[in-house]
């Protein structure tokens, strides 16, 4: 449900219109080989792409189509499905008439469709492109049963915090926090300067799982974290309660917070944003995923990047290694035509990250897409962070979770982390309700 | 459907059988023919649109997640060993208990009060008015009269308008100014200095938590107090600043102005006040010597009306010490009733239009008898009126029965992600279990079909009293 949300965050999710993309450039000669060589060729033809993305979103992506057809002579037909593209898609494969190649806005929905079987495995496709250019979770994720199914194409860093850089200015910090102990020392300091340290945005369950997922990353480990998202270890586990006892030095104080911790968990994003970053700001820092960027200027034009506003990457923990939580999009092959599988194996190329890198709002996963590419330098260090995490990149633990456990207002995870706020001396109580609730929708 | 004859229609009995008893047979076609003919369309939409769905969801409540396999009654075992669910069986009955009551009283009280008073259409017209509006709109107005900001939400904004008259809020209304240097709080809200201090002597009361937005504009550079030796002088300051040290006046920090400060004495009485300059240097002349503490007054920090979370999940009942399963059924929440009164003001305006047709229709002569009779007002309604009505009240009370327990849309709209799962009803669970993002067809059926069992007896009831 992230994923959902950044693209209202973004204010890029206007209606779900179908719009087709009109044909560009005439398809060159036909080629009879395969799509298999080193350089893409001039194939021709047409290939059909759904995914959720429309306004600015569908523009770039159709920039990218423009480059894949430039290089194959092949024409993309995106269509745009809004937030139903999961029961659009499951009603066109039961008719049997399914896209070419669909991107997806959550991991578990790659895996109901290969139990489906309405996918095609594209490691012959792809080749070992995403061993050697990509961190070993994007290959993990996109494998059902010993095949590789996907392509981690769009994806976001959810492990910075942004901070107003004004307030930490006239609070004397002139370096942002690298550990957590540091951090809560820049907290009391901050305070003592007059400014609230965080901005929370607990009325959005969202959000709050993942302040949980950043700081289990780093206090339990990449391994165990795995474990949890598929809750193959309970929700009592130490490391969860090691983690909420660490959440509680800064949920367990109201003045850490804006409004105490009634304000932290009654303020939906992006209003948070407006209380850190709005003309009078309440708080001097936030916590949430790279697509802030495009937020603050949103609620604060003359906040400028770098120098009215950054980022700094979620702080280590006790000498926890940098570490990334990630979101993302994975695009899959659903008819194995010349086409779809030019067009699989030019996503998972560089040549089609650095185009919509460039165009902003868009972190690749890609090792190879140049740092250069990206327009400014926040969005070039959140895509570094990200990239730089290597084998500790993984993947946001609810986005990973069925719905109603991880993606479901007033239930689930979300609420029973909002009413942990609320009451943060209540681990025991809240760990049983998680563990319940996880029972239920894991149904182990 | 008219050419079908109807036994039960009253009014046919006198009329003679020529027209609406048996027609006689037309070319050959028996009389049941025709009656299938005409009922079968009715009959196919019904069974289409109502019946098959009916049936296939209490079928379908029997079946697992994936409709695979069936698992008997287990689903409805699920639905009432779940505290969420529970949740949302409690929050129904308080509707069902405190809604049809209270909306059928006002609507009463509006009819009866609009008969007498002039400009009674106009009143009615706006009583009416919120009729017109959709009731996900209705959540959404409501959602920003309840905000919790007094610059935002109406309710809050009135109220703190009241409470900061009462308790007008201080000049350093800060909700995280803290003592950090020569002084520490009180539990009263004021600061007091930490150490004792002479005619002759000075104090340092250093303060932080202060933005430099909050200080005053004429406030200058603090410092030291000079000391005067018949009077306690001091210095009330901003003790930070970047890079400063706690308890040093560092270069830029400022004077606290428009402080007020007591003198207090050794048995706790205040026996001078003054109020600090621009640099944040007070002085308390004349005292008699002696040892005393320099307070600062709660006055000063008293913060304004914060508003009230009205959408909040506190509790109107104490059910902190009972389990899981005994919070979860008796405790009532603060926006439920935030949620009601929503839905009255929807929904009053009908009651009273009702209501008020009821009260047009009756008869005028035994109002007029009992009055001659030297019935009092208040006896007239309580023994005429009010009983003459009551058939029209039981249709009110019974259709916003039927109204609340499918009560959906408002809980959607109006309450806010952090308190959906505090102010749950069934229908909207029976939605996020069936329809959510994992859906769960099997329990998701068992909650419609639960919520149909509980709409059936008053549906029946209702039946019945409108056969007379």
């Amino acid at each position: 449900m992230q994923t959902r949300d950044q693209r209202r965050a973004l204010g890029v999710l206007t209606t779900a219109a179908v719009l087709t993309l009109s044909a560009c450039g005439s398809s060159s000669t036909s080629s009879s080989s395969p799509a298999g060589g080193g350089t893409p060729q001039a194939i021709g033809g047409n290939v059909s792409v759904w995914a959720v993305w429309s306004g600015t979103e569908q523009k770039d992506f159709q920039a990218v189509l423009a480059d894949f057809n430039t290089k194959t002579g092949v024409t993309g037909q995106f269509q745009s499905k809004g937030d139903q593209l999961p029961t659009v898609l499951g009603t066109a494969i039961a008719g049997g008439a399914p896209p070419d190649v669909a991107i997806l806005p959550q991991p578990g929905l790659l895996h109901d469709l290969v139990k489906k079987n309405a996918l095609k495995p594209i490691d012959s496709v792809v080749g070992d492109i995403l061993t050697s250019q990509y961190a070993p979770v994007w290959k993990n994720l996109a494998t059902d049963s010993g095949k590789t199914y996907g392509v981690y194409f769009k994806t976001a860093n959810k492990s910075t915090v942004w901070y107003n850089v004004k307030s930490f200015t006239d609070a004397g910090i002139t370096k942002p926090p690298a550990t957590f102990d540091q951090l809560l020392t820049d907290m009391s300091t901050l305070q003592q300067s007059g400014v609230t340290p965080f901005a929370m945005c607990g009325g959005s369950g969202w959000t709050l799982t993942d302040w949980f997922e950043n700081v289990y990353l780093r206090v339990a480990g990449v391994d165990k974290y795995n474990q949890l998202a598929a809750h193959t270890i309970p929700w009592t586990d130490p490391t969860v309660t090691t983690t909420f006892q660490t959440l509680s030095k800064i949920f367990g104080t109201d003045a850490n917070m804006v409004g105490g911790k009634a304000g932290a968990v009654s303020t939906p994003f992006p209003d948070c944003v407006s209380q850190a970053f709005g003309s009078t700001p309440k708080a001097a820092m936030l916590y949430e995923a790279d697509f802030v960027a495009g937020v603050i200027p949103t609620v604060n034009s003359g906040l400028a990047a770098g120098t009215g506003f950054n980022f700094f990457p979620f702080p280590s923990i006790n000498g926890s290694p940098a570490a990334v939580s990630a979101g993302g999009d994975v695009a899959v092959m659903l008819k194995d035509t010349p086409q779809s599988e030019a067009l699989m194996k030019y996503l998972a190329s560089p040549d089609a990250g650095s185009i919509w890198a460039h165009l902003g709002g868009f972190t690749s996963p890609n090792k190879q897409v140049n740092q250069s590419v990206y327009p400014d330098d926040i969005s070039r260090a959140a895509a570094k962070a990200l990239v730089d995490a290597g084998n500790n990149a993984v993947f946001d633990m609810s986005d990973q979770a069925p719905a109603a456990f991880g993606g479901t207002a007033g239930s689930g995870e979300w609420a029973d982390l909002q009413n942990w706020v609320r009451n943060t001396s209540d681990i025991a109580g809240t760990e049983a309700k998680l563990e319940a609730d996880a029972v239920a929708a894991y149904g182990h | 459907m008219t050419a079908v004859p109807s036994a039960a229609a009253p009014r046919a009995r006198p009329i003679p059988e020529v027209r609406t008893g048996r027609p006689p047979r037309r070319g050959g076609v028996p009389r049941s023919a025709v009656v299938v003919l005409f009922m079968f369309p009715a009959a196919l939409l019904l069974g289409a649109i109502v019946v098959y769905p009916a049936v296939a969801s209490v079928a379908r409540s029997l079946y697992d997640k994936n409709g695979n396999t069936f698992v008997g009654a287990d689903n409805y075992r699920t639905l009432f060993g779940t505290s969420d669910i529970l949740v949302a069986i409690r929050n129904n009955a308080i509707w069902v208990i405190v809604f049809p009551f209270l909306v059928t009283f006002l609507g009463l009280v509006f009819a009866v009060l609009t008969e007498r008073i002039r400009w009674a259409t106009a009143f009615k017209t706006v009583v009416f008015m919120p009729m017109a509006i959709s009731l996900f709109a209705t959540g959404v107005i409501w959602r920003i009269v309840y905000e919790t900001d007094p610059h935002r939400g109406v309710i809050n904004s009135a109220v703190g308008t009241v409470v900061d008259v009462i308790h007008p809020p201080g000049l350093y209304a800060l909700p995280n100014i803290k003592p950090i240097s020569g002084v520490s709080g009180a539990a009263d809200g004021s600061m007091v200095s930490a150490q004792t201090v002479q005619p002759g002597g000075t104090v340092r009361l250093g303060l932080t938590g202060i933005p430099l937005s909050a200080v005053p504009p004429a406030a200058q550079d603090a410092r030291a107090a000079a000391t005067v030796a018949t009077a306690i002088s001091g210095l009330v300051w901003r003790d930070f600043s970047p890079g400063g040290h706690v308890g040093t006046i560092d270069p830029g920090e400022k004077g606290l102005p428009g402080l007020h400060l007591n003198l207090v004495g050794a048995d706790d009485k205040t026996v001078a006040t003054t109020t600090s300059g621009n640099d944040g240097a007070f002085r308390f002349d004349g005292a008699a010597a002696g040892t005393y503490h320099v307070a600062l007054d709660a006055s000063n920090f008293r913060t304004a009306f914060g508003g009230v979370n009205w959408l909040g999940t506190q509790s109107l009942t104490p059910t902190s010490s009972l389990g899981t399963t005994g919070q979860a059924l008796l405790t009532i929440p603060l926006v439920d009733l935030a949620a009601i009164m929503a839905m009255l003001w929807m929904w009053s305006g009908f009651a009273m239009v009702v209501i008020g047709a009821g009260l047009a229709a009756l008869n005028r002569e035994v109002l007029e008898a009992a009055r001659m009779d030297g019935a009092s007002e208040l006896q007239t309604f309580r023994y005429i009126t009010f009983p003459l009505l009551r058939p029209v009240l039981i249709v009110v009370f019974i259709t916003m029965i039927i109204n609340v327990l499918k009560i959906f849309d408002i809980i959607l709209a109006l309450v806010p992600d952090s308190a959906q799962q505090q102010a749950n009803v069934i229908a909207l669970e029976m939605w996020r279990i069936g329809f959510g993002g994992s859906p769960d067809y099997g329990l998701g059926s068992a909650l419609a079909v639960f919520l149909f069992v509980l709409v059936v007896p008053v549906i029946f009831v209702n039946i019945r009293r409108i056969r007379g």
